[in-house]
Formats: structure tokens, C-alpha cells, sequence
């Protein structure tokens, strides 16, 4: 591969600020068994980039966690690996990263030091599979200077979370709003780029020395009518999982037979951290439905329409419904949830309730299991 | 030079053949046990979380399945830059080329491999029970014992002592007798072909007897120690130790893991047991599910009912299945309508539609009574049944079987059909 690859996973967003309160959004629970960026740095290792930087600064204790051996998505190479980089000061800089171009410009050093002509740019908290391969031939052949990976929201997705672009009859790209008040069209851009390393090197560097920190605005919006900015279709399943919402209906999307095929069963596979849990144990009276149960779990009660992380307990004549529970959470006996993200490690006293009567309900409760 | 106190020689080379058409094509510490783990994955759990870092597997009889679980050793923490686990199989010498012929024969043939790590003390294992054990306390206590030699001993109950190896000690727990499988037993504890030496009594052990054929640890090497005076002690072991190297007490061992509480505990955070998982998805249990008093491994998907079993990884069940009583390894796949009862369903089978699996009297098994028996089917690896068929109890099938091979739709209880298929 004549790539290497940036995962930008540096931010917090308010919108899943109760939810990022225990980690980065990069680190969120995806689908039962995988971290959210699991998705990102398997694309890459399935697509053969064997040299990968993770940005990040935000709440990095639990994705420092995951990402602390590299392993387990084949990046334990002696050539390239795996890269985590938070803020460090030195001589000349004693800033946190003040944008996504200043993360990559606080690098700019292991851009510099790589061979690879092209760098894959991907963001961590995007659920979705991809070969780079591709994005790369399309950029090469299109003669791009950036080539941005945007996908078509269908009707009812709100396409003003992100970053809206307008492409002429070729793909290129002449108009680039982000975040913008109206969208003007579906296609909305991914997080997902492509560019040569040399020519990000310039830019970024650019960038810094007018006080510019920000990729989105700073690089693809005010160089949009400069440089050749490409679109490239992704056709698969793509959703960001930015909002508290949009995290709750990635996680249930899992409970649908084909989005289920596509990421657990189609090749390539999606690679994590592997935990030592024992098999799912059912008891007597365990009644799931529609549910996906992750390793670990014992299930004494009733479990309907939700997903649940790993080694979580339910107790004896507990309802959980349309909910998801998130690892090593602990349910007492006689408990109802339904509509709610309950926040891992948390313990659930027996005999409660805990409804979301108006959209999805986060659910934050203390460990009272261990007594330190 | 690398120096351990304490090394381990895990014997995996033998077949198991008591379990019939599971152990086929895979060696006994290579089948699957509890939904997610090997046979093998508990004393190389025992191994590491008793403080033990080096690790010989010795491999004969099938080995390629052993090999790929056991990689570099990353599950158990056992890649290591000194010792870890090393895969030992037989190998071409100068002169005097040979199998392993017994379980002392073996380790006096990797000689050289122990004594690169200059150990104090060797300890001998069998990959073929499913126990937690703490090595470091058998050793402790073959310090303190001044012993050459410590076997790992359990009390059974005596009317039971006949099958086992009996060992009769004094007050101090020295050996003084040993008793072979014994018509009428002089004690009740058993041997568990777990043994401590003292380095130099090994291998002075192994190279005086290096000429006997089939040399072996129970039948040579510990009445040689005995023999020549060595001190050999009785360590008494009190925790859960199951053998299951017969169908009937494999299938056994499996089902106590779905009691409310097991005796066997997988779920407790002290002393895990680690395997190689390459199945990462949850499960998928479908509305008109049902999942009662089972345990379910990672990426299975079921749509039918599972009662009182236990199911492996990557297993899809289609509607209107009915599951009981029954162990189902990974990969296997099972269409709609079946109805399965007692199975011991082995890793990458495909049922067809509507198969009846554990109908009828129970019949002894024509070819093999004393394998297949105890109204288990037992189905081997990558074996396919075709669609609605019916399938007696005590039968054992391997192979790709079709419509033709089932007179008039049935394979009756008590009847064995292994068909060899085109070698790749």
C-alpha cells in the first residue's frame, strides 16, 4: 500500500457530551462487541496501510485502554505500526491541538519522516467499512490534489450535522459548507480523505503560519476553488455516531439481518481488542428477543429489541426493552428499562425503573460492585 | 544463559481415541470444549496463572489444528522473549530417528529443549482434563517435602479407585506403594498424571531408561524413582478435575457448565481461563427465539429454541429448530425444522432442513459400543447431513453424507456411518 494512514480522534462533541463524560468518542461501544474505532483502524489494516497515526487528546484513558497493544488489527510491525499522539510540549509548542490541521501539524514530523507517497485520512468515530484501494486508484486517475470519501443521506437524515458538498458533472467538488444552517443537497462529506503527503505537508503547513488549525475549514472549504477536490461515492453503510441519537440508532441498525451480514460475516472482518469473556449464559428463566448479546453476559430475566455489551448481568424478572446496555453493567432483580443507554460499569439497584419518555434516556449510575 | 525455576512439558500428542469421530482428524487437546475454548486452553491457563512462562506443547498425533490455536501463544501471554510456548514435535534425529513412543520417551527426546532454560524443577502435564490448578503450590510444597518427585493425587470415591492409578502414602504424604488400576484398591487417592520432578532425577531418570520402548511416566520412570529410593510425595488436590476423555463424561463435563451456578465457574474473575478466539461479533438472538439454560459463543445467530445446551461460536440455527441436551461446536451450521436431542455436534457440520437428529430406542452402536453409547449421536467435523432425514440414538456419522446413504430416509440408533471422502 502506498498509503499511510491519520485517524483523526482527538474530539469531543457536545451533542454525546453525557455519553463522553468515561472516553473519547473514538472509544464509544459500537454494536455490542467493538470500540468505534475499531472500524477506522481495521479498514486500514484491511487494506494492507501498515503505518497508521491515531490523534488524539480528549479523555484518552479508555482508548489509550483499547489501543495498548496494537495486535489485534495486525499493526504489531516492525516497519510502520501503530502511532498514538496526544499533545506533548516542547521547545517550540506548548499547545493542546487546537483544531484537526494543528493535531496533524504538531505531527508534521511523522508525515515528513514517511516514504508513502499518499496519506488516507479517516475519522474515529465513524462506523463503516471501506478499501482504501479504491479511494486511492479514484484519486490517482482523477489527478486530485484532495479526493473527500461523501455519502447520499437518504430523505429523512439531517445532512446539516455535517460537512454538505456540491460536485459538478466530473465529481469535482465547487462547493464545500460545513455544518451549514440549510443543506443544500444529501451529499455530505465522511471524513474520509485522501491526499499526497507532500502536498498535506504544504497545506498544513501553510495552515499554521496564518493562525489556521481547522482541516474542514482552514484546508477543504477555503482551498475549494484552488486545489482539484474530488468526491468519491461510498455505496455501504456509513453513519457517524456524534449525537446521542445517532449513537443509539448505529447500535440498533446492528439488529438488522443484512447490516449484521455485512459487518460480522462478509469479508473482510472487523477486527478488536479481544477480551477473555467466557460464552453468554442463559438461565432458566432468560427470555431474548431481537437482541444482540455480547460474550460475557448472564441472562436471568427478559430482554427485548436491545444490544447488550459485554458481561452484563440481568437479574431475575427484569425488562429491558429498546435499550442498549453497555459493559460489565450490573441489574438487580425486578428492574424496567426501556428506551435507555445505561453507561458502563454502572449498577442498577434492584426494583427501579428508568424510562425514556422523550427520545433515548442515558442512564449514569456508580459502580457499587467493588469495594476498594 | 536463560535460567527458569520451574518449566512445563504439556503432552498433546495423543489422539483420544475414546472420543471416536470427534478426535478424527484433530488431536483430544484440540477438541472444543464449553463453547469457546479447547481442551488444551485449561492447563496453558494453569500455566500462566501459576507464574509459569515457558511452556513445551509436545504434538504428535494431528497436530495442525494445536499448531494454529497455540500460534505464538498471545492469547495465554505465553509470546515471550525468553521461554513462552514452543510447539515440540517429533522430529528426524542422525542416528536413531523415531515417533514418540510413550509419554517419558517423549520428553527424553526434547531433552535439549529443557535444558537451554537450566530449570530447577520440570512439571508434566496431560492436555486432556478440565481443572484450575495452582502449580506454584504443588511446588511449594515439593520444596518443603524434600521431595524428588510430587504427583498430583485427588480422592476419589473407591469403588471408583479400580479405573485410576492408586497411589498409597504414609503419614507424612510419602509414597510408599503404587497400585495400577487395581482390582482390589489399598487407598483412594489417585494419580492425575500430574507430575513435579527435580530437574537432575529427571533427567538422570530419562537417560537411564532412554532404551525401553514406549517409555512412560506411570509404567517406568516413577517406579525407577521408587525404585532407586528417591522421596516421592502425594500433593493432595481437593478443587473440580474432570476427565473427559470418554463421549459420554465430554458430554457430561459440558452440561454442568449450564447449572445455575457450575461447579466449574468460567465466570469468575480469578484464575480465567484464555483461549484463542478468533470470533470477535456478538450474538444474534432472533425474535422468535429461544435460549433457556444454555451457554452461546460469540457470532452465533439463532433463530430456533436451544434448551440446555451448549453452543459454540459462529453457529447459525434457523427457524423452527429445536435444540436440547446437545453440544454444538463452532461453525456449525443448522437449517429450519430440525429437531436435535443428546448431539455432539462437531465443528463446521451443515444440517440440511428438517433432520431429526436422536429419535428411537437406544440400541448399543453395532460397531463400537463402548464409544457410542449413552443416546448420544455424535457427528464428526465438516460433516453434512442432507436434508429431512432421521437419525437414531448411539450412531455416530462422519463425512458428507447424502440422501442415498440414508435408507428409507433413517440411519437407525446403534448403526455408524463414516464415509471417507476425497482427501485434498
Amino acid at each position: 500500500m502506498r498509503a499511510i494512514g491519520i485517524i483523526l480522534a482527538g474530539g469531543n462533541n457536545h451533542k454525546i457530551k453525557e455519553l463522553t463524560k468515561k472516553r473519547a468518542t473514538a472509544a464509544m461501544p459500537i454494536a455490542g462487541s467493538y470500540r468505534a474505532i475499531d472500524f477506522s483502524l481495521s479498514n486500514m489494516s484491511n487494506s494492507s496501510i501498515q503505518k497508521v497515526a491515531v490523534l488524539t487528546q480528549f479523555n484518552t484513558r479508555s482508548l489509550n485502554e483499547h489501543l495498548n497493544s496494537s495486535k489485534w488489527w495486525d499493526f504489531g510491525r516492525k516497519h510502520g505500526g501503530l502511532f498514538v499522539f496526544t499533545p506533548t510540549i516542547t521547545m517550540d509548542n506548548g499547545y493542546w491541538y487546537r483544531g484537526t490541521a494543528d493535531a496533524i501539524y504538531q505531527n508534521l514530523d511523522f508525515l515528513k519522516k514517511s516514504h508513502e507517497p499518499y496519506v488516507v485520512i479517516a475519522s474515529g468515530d465513524v462506523i463503516y467499512k471501506m478499501d482504501f484501494n479504491k479511494i486511492l486508484e479514484y484519486h490517482i486517475a482523477k489527478k486530485a490534489d484532495i479526493t473527500v470519501a461523501y455519502k447520499e443521506l437518504g430523505p429523512e437524515e439531517d445532512a446539516t450535522r455535517f460537512g454538505v458538498i456540491a460536485m459538478d458533472d466530473s465529481k469535482r467538488i465547487v462547493d464545500f459548507q460545513e455544518k451549514p444552517m440549510v443543506a443544500t443537497s444529501a451529499n455530505v462529506s465522511t471524513g474520509i480523505y485522501v491526499i499526497r503527503r507532500r502536498q498535506l505537508i504544504d497545506l498544513i503547513e501553510h495552515s499554521a503560519e496564518e493562525g489556521r488549525y481547522d482541516f474542514v475549514t482552514d484546508i477543504l472549504v477555503r482551498y475549494k476553488n484552488l486545489k482539484r477536490i474530488y468526491g468519491y461515492k461510498i455505496d455501504g453503510y456509513w453513519s457517524n455516531i456524534s449525537t446521542v441519537d445517532a449513537y443509539y440508532q448505529t447500535n440498533m441498525d446492528f439488529l438488522k439481518r443484512d447490516v449484521r451480514k455485512y459487518f460480522f460475516q462478509e469479508h473482510p472482518d472487523i477486527h478488536s481488542k479481544v477480551s477473555d469473556n467466557p460464552p453468554a449464559k442463559y438461565n432458566p428463566k432468560a427470555n431474548v428477543k431481537n437482541s444482540l448479546i455480547a460474550s460475557g453476559c448472564i441472562i436471568n430475566g427478559n430482554v427485548e429489541n436491545s444490544v447488550l455489551f459485554k458481561k452484563v448481568f440481568v437479574g431475575n424478572n427484569c425488562i429491558v426493552k429498546n435499550s442498549i446496555i453497555l459493559n460489565d453493567v450490573y441489574l438487580g432483580d425486578n428492574i424496567y428499562i426501556e428506551n435507555c443507554i445505561v453507561e458502563s460499569k454502572g449498577t442498577i439497584r434492584a426494583n427501579t425503573r428508568y424510562v425514556g419518555e422523550n427520545g433515548i434516556r442515558v442512564v449514569n449510575e456508580k459502580n457499587e460492585r467493588y469495594a476498594l | 544463559m536463560a535460567k527458569k525455576e520451574m518449566i512445563a512439558m504439556l503432552l498433546a500428542g495423543g489422539q483420544g481415541s475414546r472420543l471416536g469421530v470427534l478426535t478424527a482428524d484433530v488431536a483430544k487437546p484440540a477438541v472444543a470444549f464449553g463453547g469457546k475454548y479447547r481442551i488444551i486452553d485449561f492447563p496453558l491457563s494453569n500455566c500462566i496463572n501459576s507464574g509459569i512462562d515457558t511452556v513445551g506443547v509436545l504434538t504428535q498425533y494431528q497436530p495442525l489444528r494445536l499448531n494454529t490455536h497455540i500460534g505464538i501463544g498471545i492469547p495465554w501471554d505465553l509470546d515471550r522473549n525468553v521461554g513462552g510456548v514452543t510447539v515440540l514435535p517429533p522430529y528426524e534425529k542422525s542416528q536413531n530417528s523415531e515417533w514418540y513412543t510413550g509419554t517419558a520417551n517423549a520428553i527424553f527426546q526434547n531433552l535439549t529443549y529443557m535444558e537451554t532454560y537450566n530449570p530447577d524443577y520440570v512439571l508434566i502435564l496431560s492436555g486432556d482434563h478440565i481443572y484450575k490448578m495452582d502449580y506454584e503450590v504443588m511446588l511449594d510444597y515439593h520444596k518443603e517435602s524434600g521431595a524428588d518427585v510430587t504427583l498430583a493425587t485427588m480422592s476419589v470415591p473407591i469403588e471408583e479407585a479400580k479405573r485410576f492409578g492408586i497411589v498409597i502414602t504414609d503419614e507424612d504424604g510419602r509414597i510408599t506403594d503404587f497400585q495400577e488400576k487395581p482390582e482390589e484398591p489399598k487407598s483412594n487417592l489417585a494419580s492425575m498424571g500430574i507430575y513435579i520432578f527435580s530437574w537432575e532425577v529427571l533427567k538422570d531418570a530419562l537417560i537411564k531408561n532412554q532404551d525401553i520402548k514406549g517409555c512412560d511416566f506411570g509404567k517406568h520412570i516413577i517406579p525407577y524413582c521408587h525404585e532407586g529410593g528417591s522421596p516421592i510425595y502425594a500433593y493432595e488436590y481437593s478443587g473440580y478435575w474432570k476427565d473427559v476423555g470418554t463421549l459420554q463424561s465430554y458430554w457430561e463435563a459440558n452440561m454442568e457448565l449450564v447449572d445455575l451456578v457450575p461447579e466449574f465457574n468460567l465466570y469468575e474473575e480469578f484464575w480465567k481461563i484464555y483461549t484463542n478466539s478468533d470470533i470477535i461479533p456478538p450474538q444474534y438472538i432472533a425474535a422468535e427465539a429461544v435460549t433457556v439454560e444454555s451457554i452461546i459463543g460469540n457470532g452465533c445467530s439463532i433463530y430456533g429454541e436451544i434448551y440446555n445446551s451448549v453452543i459454540g461460536s459462529g453457529v447459525s440455527v434457523e427457524e423452527g429448530t429445536v435444540i436440547r441436551d446437545s453440544i454444538i461446536m463452532k461453525d456449525v451450521k443448522i437449517g429450519k425444522g430440525c429437531h436435535i436431542e443428546k448431539g455432539i455436534i462437531a465443528e463446521g457440520v451443515t444440517i440440511g432442513d428438517h433432520v431429526t437428529i436422536g429419535v428411537g430406542a437406544e440400541v448399543p452402536n453395532g460397531l463400537r459400543p463402548d464409544i457410542y453409547g449413552f443416546g448420544l449421536v455424535t457427528i464428526g467435523e465438516n460433516s453434512v447431513i442432507p436434508d429431512n432425514v432421521q437419525i437414531g440414538k448411539n450412531t455416530a456419522i462422519s463425512g458428507e453424507t447424502e440422501l442415498e446413504d440414508y435408507p428409507n430416509n433413517m440411519l437407525n440408533s446403534g448403526e455408524t456411518l463414516i464415509k471417507v471422502g476425497v482427501d485434498a
